[in-house]
């Protein structure tokens, strides 16, 4: 098993998010987790990679068979932990190529291998770029900064092919995206998918899943999550709406 | 996890200045304290003539007036001028032709600190005038310059070869009593370096000189003066470290610039004296006073300065736009840490028409630091249609130092336009999260996000020094995250 999580309790200034989630992920599954706003989904996949602010009260996660909650978030990163931001961060006056090339290399250095010589960093960026068809100049761009809505999330699935983690929590990357967009950013996640990795996509729109299908599908609800089944939970969510959901509470 | 967060902060914030080392040198010194005896055995070392004497005199005797500035927001111990020595040089066997006859142990320092004073930066276009303590050892490149009619040496090599120069431009953008440290210096001065560029000619390497203060309670004085003539161009470099010491030792410096019409001088300083420990123990007292004046129409002189050193820094480096058209610019990043104090800014002085002036700062401080920028921009009546962008940026890492920002603005006329612009921002929890997210240490982290924060002064920096400058900035700033 790739991830396991067990009755995680998570809070943040005293107040309680994440109040007992149990989720577990195997290598070459894609999880969706579904839920209404404010339910604790971004808080989920921040406790996940290691945000500092969130408190953990009660409960594990183990990646890899290990406690995962032991690690500090750039050793995570590292292992394998990819976060997909709901609301990318800009980093002002910092290249996408400087920002890229020492996370690779810092990633590198974590397991022992050597920088990656420049030449071959900046074909890989190259290469990595088409794969989410980013046409655009990134490359002396300062990280999200200037950049519209759409290219945010571009860039986030740029950054996981560049990285290729083992587990990928994507958080609501299809949010803003146009059609043409979505299409390339599922693209760019399914081209990634592997019998070594797994994907967690945290979205509102069933219409996401027509393109990345998803092996498992959850409802998150205040904190827990309280209903898991197929891909055809996503299409049932989506005419039912969460009433349905809170009534068969 | 917050504990871990203090545990890092403070170890980096720990880390001991990388460059500390000290060198044996016999050294010819003179005794201690400030009399009008000190000036006149300083003046007759050197075998000054008479007009620099009576200079330093007066200059001695307005010092005497004259009492430390307390404006600055700066806390300075009592400094004990009486304690301090005023001349120091490496004892010189005899007049030095070649490399082979420099003392090894000085010629060890030099490699210490990566200068070469060999073919290796003759290859890489970079003249250089090492000043060691106070005396100049060897100056390179001079030839090649002097073809073009540069002249490029020691202040006191000026003084032999060239007085005419030196006695009509010293002391005419800095008086010797403009202010109390302007003043001892101008009295004690040791060495420094002249530059002077003819009518018309584009200096082709960039010009670059490197202090170091080394003899134990030896005050630095050092004092630089270049002149640009009518369309004239240099790009001047000036950086150092100093080796660690547990007394504190003074530096007053003093720059002058001279631009004439149609000439553009930029000057570039990476300050990385030794900061003092983490206790705030020793370090340099750094208080220098550059100005430079566009004299002439369409003149220009930049400022970049990359301020990572010294215990305390009082520095305001300043442009007087007396030509019309003429432009000044001030590009400065300061990083104060531990218990640093640093008060520095600009002064832009528009007197001519139609003159602009730029002020870019960027201050970064982190643990029980304190930072000021100071800036006054004047735009006197006559200078109708001038300009001045201002822009004060802070960044606070922690929550135990202090960023100021005093800008001072005078407009005398209707015409002109001022814009000011000053933010005060911490190295956000998202911004590093992202980074780490990434796999990014947080060590890294910060060097990243701060040299981002900095890119518009460092940009401005010339390449040698641009990569030297992002180093300075990471190891200056290691874990000191809040
Ligand atoms: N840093 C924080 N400080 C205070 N409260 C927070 C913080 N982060 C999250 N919360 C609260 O935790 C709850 C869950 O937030 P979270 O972002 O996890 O929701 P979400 O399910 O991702 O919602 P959405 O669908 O809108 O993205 C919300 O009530 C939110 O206000
Ligand atoms: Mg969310």
């Amino acid at each position: 098993m790739l991830l396991n999580i067990k009755n995680l309790h998570a809070s943040i200034n005293g107040k309680e998010i994440l109040k007992g989630v149990n989720l577990e992920v195997n290598k070459g599954e894609v999880h969706a987790i579904m839920g209404p706003n404010g339910t604790g989904k971004s808080t989920l996949a921040s406790v996940i990679a290691g945000r500092e602010v969130f408190d953990i009260t009660e409960g594990e996660v183990l990646y890899k068979g290990k406690n995962l909650l032991d690690l500090p978030v750039e050793a995570r990163a590292s292992e394998g932990i990819f976060l997909g931001f709901q609301y990318p961060v800009e980093i002002p006056g910092v290249s996408m190529t400087n920002f890229m090339r020492t996370a690779v290399n810092e990633q590198r250095k974590y397991h022992g291998l050597d920088p990656l010589p420049s030449g071959e960093f900046l074909r890989m960026m190259e290469e990595k770029k088409q794969m989410v068809e980013i046409t655009a100049k990134l490359n002396n761009r300062s990280v999200n900064e200037g950049f519209s809505g759409g290219e945010k999330k571009k860039n986030e699935i740029f950054q996981m092919a560049m990285l290729n983690p083992t587990l990928s929590i994507l958080d609501e990357t299809d949010s803003g995206l146009d059609i043409d967009a979505l299409r390339i950013v599922a693209n760019g996640v399914n081209k990634l998918r592997g019998p070594e990795n797994a994907t967690v996509v945290i979205t509102h729109y069933q219409r996401l899943l027509d393109y990345i299908v998803p092996d498992f599908v959850h409802v998150l609800y205040e904190g827990r999550i309280v209903k898991s089944g197929g891909k055809e939970l996503a299409l049932e969510l989506e005419s039912k709406g969460y009433e349905w959901i809170k009534d068969s509470l | 996890m917050e504990k871990e967060k203090n545990h890092i902060l403070k170890e980096v914030t720990n880390s001991e200045y990388k460059w500390g080392f000290v060198t044996d040198i016999e050294m010819d010194t003179a005794t201690v304290g400030l009399t009008e005896d000190t000036v006149r055995f300083i003046s007759a070392k050197k075998n000054e003539p008479e007009f620099l004497l009576e200079y330093r005199l007066k200059a001695y005797k307005k010092w005497l007036e004259m009492e430390q500035p307390q404006w600055a927001h700066l806390k300075i111990p009592i400094i004990n001028y009486q304690d301090i020595i005023y001349y120091a040089a490496p004892k010189k066997k005899k007049e030095l032709s070649s490399l082979d006859e420099v003392d090894p142990a000085l010629l060890e320092t030099f490699k210490k600190l990566g200068i070469s004073l060999d073919e290796q930066k003759k290859l890489s276009g970079v003249a250089v005038d090492a000043v060691i303590d106070s005396v100049s050892v060897k100056t390179t490149f001079t030839e090649t310059l002097s073809k073009q009619g540069i002249i490029f040496c020691s202040f006191s090599d000026a003084v032999q070869n060239h007085p005419d120069l030196v006695k009509q431009y010293m002391g005419s953008v800095v008086p010797y009593g403009d202010n109390y440290f302007a003043a001892l210096n101008s009295a004690v001065f040791s060495d420094g370096s002249f530059c002077y560029i003819p009518k018309g000619v584009r200096c082709p390497v960039e010009l670059s000189t490197y202090f170091r203060i080394n003899a134990a309670n030896t005050g630095q004085f050092e004092r630089t003066l270049i002149i640009a003539d009518e369309g004239a161009y240099v790009s001047y470099m000036e950086g150092c470290t100093a080796p660690q010491r547990d007394e504190n030792q003074l530096h007053a410096a003093i720059v002058e610039i001279v631009a004439m019409k149609d000439a553009e001088v930029k000057y570039s300083t990476v300050q990385n004296w030794y900061p003092g420990d983490k206790n705030g123990l020793g370090g340099i007292f750094n208080f220098v006073t550059k100005r430079g004046i566009c004299k002439g129409s369409n003149s220009k002189i930049s400022w970049t300065q990359v301020e990572t050193g010294s215990a305390i820094t009082w520095k305001y480096p300043s442009c007087i736009l007396l030509g019309d058209h003429s432009v000044g610019e001030f590009y400065s990043v300061a990083i104060t840490n531990n218990h640093q104090q640093a008060d520095t800014g600009s002064k832009m002085i528009h007197l001519g028409k139609n003159t602009k002036s730029t002020i870019i700062s960027k201050g970064i401080s982190a643990g029980f630091s304190n930072n000021s920028y100071r800036g006054l921009v004047k735009i006197a009546k006559n200078a109708t249609n001038s300009r001045n962008y201002s822009q004060c940026d802070s960044l606070l890492m922690g929550d135990k130092c202090g960023a100021h920002t005093w800008p001072y603005i005078k407009a005398e006329n209707s015409s002109s336009i001022i814009e000011h612009e000053a933010t005060t921002s911490k190295i956000s929890e998202d911004q590093l999260f992202y980074c780490q997210q990434r796999g990014i240490s947080t060590e890294s982290a910060i060097g990243l996000i701060v040299n981002g924060y900095a890119k518009e002064v460092l940009n401005k920096l010339p390449m040698e020094f641009a990569v030297e400058a992002q180093k300075l900035l990471s190891i200056s700033l290691e874990g000191s995250v809040g």
